[in-house]
């Protein structure tokens, strides 16, 4: 039997709230994190991941605390992204009781980062996230909520990342964030299938079926999901039941 | 009841915290300390040994700061002693991680790297580091295995794998199968992460320190 694929929901957190946006803009209330990723701890998520989207210097304070409520009780892994810039910025998560870091623009400012992180905490613990849109006939990684091009290719990006040392690749479609039509699913099946690290799906889910398709048709190690899950729509169990009858190794 | 003592090594490998505070939650009968001095591992009544990151970096710690000699006194105690991941490996003969690096040499398996040409059952190429949740079957009946369903999942995150031998007490199949689990004596190790394996992870835990170090 198998590695099971696993199901991540996603928590963006604004000022110690879970809150979600469509299209990072058009931000709805959906909690206090450490509740939800309680609840999501029960229903059986395979993984947890939380995003800082504001990640502005006085807020970092609130997410430290914020992770260590949910380390506290909460035993799967946990992974922070947001902001993480420095290596300082790593250990203080990490100290925290987060499991892994989700590394974005400053791995495009300085892919050295990503090296030194890797060496320095081990491949494990280091993500790198990839915001990519569709230019023409490829895809290229944007920053700063989708708004900036930097004219690198995606899939040339994540095989980079790989050999700079990430563990693991979490790759979002910023067409496709928050409009629930599914993912981009040749992006993830470029991607995941240019890197032999781990890839997990990210940005469009809007049923239970886009899930399984992020991995019979994407070909993703992972698939992460937020406003899915927030609003009650489905439960995690629901999920993962649905996956199963598509003959998806899962955790039940 | 008196207070008992847990020290979870802390030789500058990575991430204390997340075993700290599962071992909080299973076991409030006991202090939990992350700790260096080998006085407070000398005076520990269970003993956990972690690690993550690179075999050469673990090992040049285990040796700078006297962490084998620790071990190998715990041992002689005949106190219980829990390695998770990398703290297995260490445990090993050797591994081939890193060029070729000499472990504690308390397992005769060598640890060895998963093969990058892999394919799963779909003829999709095998992700490395295996990473996620597979099962464990069960090879021996251990007191660490109390309460846990044979062929639990458990989450793994390592792209390095024990041999599995004669001291397995579990075992995972991720292309080759491997150690998920060894034992001897009073030392029991992990590859997976009971730390983040939720139900049945804490139940190793709370297994680990319900354990008196006998078979």
């Amino acid at each position: 039997m198998p590695l099971a694929k696993r199901i991540i929901p996603c928590l963006d957190v604004d000022q110690g709230r879970v809150v979600k946006g469509v299209n990072f803009v058009n931000i709805r209330d959906a909690g206090d994190p450490v509740e939800v990723s309680r609840r999501y701890n029960e229903q059986g998520a395979d993984e947890i991941t939380m995003l800082d989207i504001t990640a502005t210097h006085e807020g970092r304070g609130t997410m430290i605390e914020t992770v260590k409520a949910i380390a506290g009780q909460v035993f799967i892994p946990l992974t922070v992204g947001g902001g993480i810039r420095t290596t300082a910025d790593i250990r203080d998560m990490l100290n925290a009781g987060a499991d892994k870091v989700s590394i974005n623009s400053a791995a495009i400012f300085n892919p050295d980062f990503v090296r030194e992180a890797s060496e320095r905490f081990g491949a494990q613990c280091i993500v790198v996230a990839i915001d990519a849109k569709q230019v023409d006939d490829h895809w290229e990684i944007f920053t700063h909520g989708g708004r900036k091009p930097t004219g690198i290719d995606a899939v040339e990006w994540a095989k980079k990342m790989e050999a700079y040392g990430a563990g693991e690749i979490l790759l979002t479609s910023m067409d496709r964030d928050g409009v629930k039509t599914g993912f981009d699913l040749e992006l993830t099946r470029a991607v995941a299938d240019a890197v032999t690290i781990p890839v997990i799906a990210s940005g469009g889910v809007g049923n239970l079926e886009h899930l399984a398709e992020g991995v019979l048709q994407g070909h993703a190690d992972a698939v992460l999901a937020a406003s899915i899950f927030h609003f009650g729509e489905y439960s995690i169990g629901e999920a993962k039941q649905q996956m199963a009858t598509q003959g998806i190794e899962m955790r039940i | 009841m008196s207070i008992k003592l847990l020290t979870v090594i802390d030789y500058g490998m990575g991430n204390l915290h997340s075993v700290a505070k599962a071992l909080e939650h299973v076991a409030p009968e006991f202090q939990i300390e992350v700790t260096d001095s080998r006085q407070r591992i000398a005076e520990a009544d269970h003993v956990l040994l972690p690690g993550v990151g690179a075999i050469r970096d673990c090992m040049a710690e285990i040796h700078n700061q006297g962490v084998a000699d620790v071990v190998s006194e715990v041992l002689a105690d005949g106190k219980p002693l829990l390695g998770v991941c990398v703290g297995m490996q260490a445990l090993m003969k050797g591994s081939d991680e890193n060029g070729g690096i000499d472990c504690l040499r308390y397992f005769d398996g060598q640890v060895r790297q998963f093969p990058r040409n892999l394919t799963d059952e779909n003829g999709l190429p095998m992700k490395v580091p295996h990473m996620g949740w597979n099962h464990v079957h069960q090879t021996v009946d251990h007191p660490l295995w109390h309460n846990i369903e044979n062929g639990s999942r458990f989450y793994f995150v390592h792209s390095y794998y024990a041999e599995a031998l004669e001291y397995t007490a579990g075992r995972t199949v991720y292309g080759p199968e491997f150690a998920a689990a060894v034992f001897q004596k009073n030392i029991f190790a992990t590859q997976f992460h009971p730390e983040k394996s939720h139900i049945a992870g804490l139940q190793l835990l709370k297994n680990f320190t319900l354990w008196d170090g006998s078979l």
